[in-house]
């Protein structure tokens, strides 16, 4: 199974993040960590007319946590905002190639979705608080 | 004596420990490689067996009741804390406090001794290897009295800086100084006798954290001369539940209590109580009796193998370890590379996989091993890593065993293709 697991594709992105750095200008920063094991994302975002313009992220953690964050990025880039409220945790492992991971390990893969989310409902709560209501319902429990 | 050199049959020994017959991994086709023993450990028969005969003959309330059974709970109960006492060479029966674990047993110290003695611009000197509960109880207590916590500092080979030892001791006001006999990361065991010693040169008592240390070695009381110390029953061979707290007598009677209740008082009118007796003070509302049942049964067990076979069995599997770690590429080691200064345990890191990676690889080889920051997020700091991956062996350990771990980790390096 962990040949499954770790595949090429994982490992890649493990070893060269996308998207990996900070953005001078952001219109958005957040940070989130797993308590549990200690894995770490910080995500930047510049947003124009309702897209997400640029998108970088930090971290550290397991191959899959920040492997998973940099194919997230690369799935978000140049998309509309609405795509991003629509994102579902099924989206994120089917993306990665990771659909049987234990309870574990599924919240590794789900942290950068986590916080892409929570970095949406700060951009809109900064911008307009009664607009980030349906973004808040999103960041639910992963 | 000639007894005591021979070597632990450890055959046997697997044979006491249910567990250890497990298979777990892909399908249930692996054996069980338990190295995570610094977490807790398995049980023997004779532990689980003395829960279900306390619950199945004689359970009942201790201490107050007339009848049988809690006369046979009593004896049992304060027959294990004798046991206990002797254990770790306690002078008296009184000195030996029955908390939840460790942790609890730090936190009553901290409240109780602490709140009282502690005063604003005390520093409470810690070092940098300690485990979370030994640093947050003393937080809250600063923070509450404004004194300041101080961590005494680690060399790059894991050993305490003794030398900024004596500093600190001259230049602070140290009210306490309260520090791990063992690190439960690097392994290594602190010179215990001297930092009691310089202390009470000044003055100042000394709490050790024998979490790592009772299960582990030889560990007693009046030869270090130590003023307070705690462990955990689970951490070995004993139930979950059950802590130990050593007080030295005189301190001990000055301690104000900690929790109020049945059981800690002598009398109670409405306005004022009148405490109980030591060690009765500090063992408020009903106990875990079961578990301290189990717990006798746990020490039984470990003094008749002998400490000092236990901790030269450890310390032929972790040689033994260490030196197949050492021939394998990539590999960082945490803690003294002497193996006689370290205790059953090795923290290390393996080229770029991350610890939480190698897990989940070695569980599918059925061996558990632990992955973190192991609670001591301040010396993940002081290494500068988020993590390590950690070995920690026990008196049922094989150097079989250490060989399928050794190979699964060449199986980590060929699926993170290294």
């Amino acid at each position: 199974m962990s040949d499954d697991i770790y595949r090429e594709i994982i490992l890649d992105h493990y070893r060269n993040p996308r998207n990996k750095g900070r953005l001078t200008d952001p219109d958005v920063t957040i940070h989130d960590s797993n308590p549990l094991c200690g894995d770490e994302i910080d995500m930047h975002l510049r947003v124009e007319e309702d897209k997400i313009k640029d998108i970088k992220f930090e971290g550290r953690g397991c191959a899959i946590s920040q492997a998973s964050a940099s194919m997230l990025t690369e799935m978000v880039m140049n998309k509309p905002l609405t795509m991003v409220k629509n994102l579902a945790k099924e989206d994120i492992l089917e993306n990665i190639g990771l659909t049987n991971l234990g309870p574990a390990r599924i919240k590794c893969a789900l942290l950068s979705l986590k916080v892409l989310k929570m970095s949406m409902v700060k951009y809109y709560t900064d911008k307009d608080p009664k607009s980030a209501g349906d973004f808040s319902d999103e960041v639910v429990k992963y | 004596m000639v007894m005591q050199k021979t070597a632990l049959s450890v055959q046997e020994i697997r044979q006491d420990f249910p567990i250890l017959k497990r298979k777990v991994g892909v399908n249930g086709s692996k054996p069980l490689v338990y190295l995570d023993n610094a977490a807790t450990t398995q049980k023997p028969y004779a532990v689980i067996n003395a829960i279900n005969e306390y619950y199945s003959n004689y359970n009942a309330n201790i201490h107050r009741a007339v009848h049988q059974l809690g006369e046979e709970a009593t004896a049992a109960y304060e027959q294990t804390r004798r046991k206990v006492a002797k254990f770790i060479n306690a002078r008296s029966v009184d000195e030996i406090i029955f908390t939840r674990n460790a942790t609890e047993a730090i936190n009553l110290v901290a409240y109780s001794w602490g709140r009282k003695n502690v005063k604003r611009g005390d520093t409470i000197v810690l070092t940098e290897m300690e485990h979370h509960s030994n640093i947050v109880p003393w937080q809250i207590l600063s923070r509450e009295k404004k004194s300041k916590v101080c961590y005494l500092g680690i060399d790059d080979q894991g050993y305490l800086k003794i030398a900024d030892y004596d500093r600190i001791l001259k230049e602070e006001d140290v009210r306490l100084v309260s520090v791990s006999e063992m690190s439960n990361v690097l392994g290594t065991i602190v010179p215990l006798k001297d930092i009691v010693k310089m202390a009470h040169e000044d003055n100042i008592p000394v709490f050790v954290d024998a979490a790592q240390s009772v299960p582990h070695l030889p560990v007693d009381v009046q030869k270090t001369e130590c003023d307070f110390l705690a462990f955990s029953a689970h951490k070995m061979l004993g139930p979950t539940g059950v802590g130990v707290l050593y007080v030295k007598k005189e301190i001990l009677q000055e301690m104000p209590p900690f929790i109020g209740g049945g059981d800690m008082i002598r009398e109670v009118h409405k306005q004022n109580t009148i405490y109980n007796d030591l060690p009765y003070r500090f063992e408020g509302g009903t106990q875990n009796i079961a578990g301290v049942v189990g717990f006798s049964a746990a020490l039984d067990y470990l003094a008749e193998i002998g400490m000092d076979k236990v901790r030269r069995h450890e310390l032929e599997i972790t040689r033994y370890a260490l030196s197949a770690l050492n021939g394998l590429k990539d590999v960082t080691i945490y803690g003294p590379q002497n193996f006689n200064d370290r205790g059953g345990l090795i923290s290390f890191n393996i080229a770029d996989i991350h610890p939480h990676d190698l897990a989940t690889i070695m569980n599918e080889h059925g061996i558990a091993i632990r992955s973190g920051h192991h609670c001591a997020q301040v010396l993940m700091e002081r290494l500068d890593v988020a993590a390590t991956s950690r070995a920690s062996f026990y008196l049922y350990n094989t150097k079989e065993e250490v060989n399928l771990f050794v190979d699964a980790l060449i199986d980590a390096r060929r699926i993170f293709r290294i």
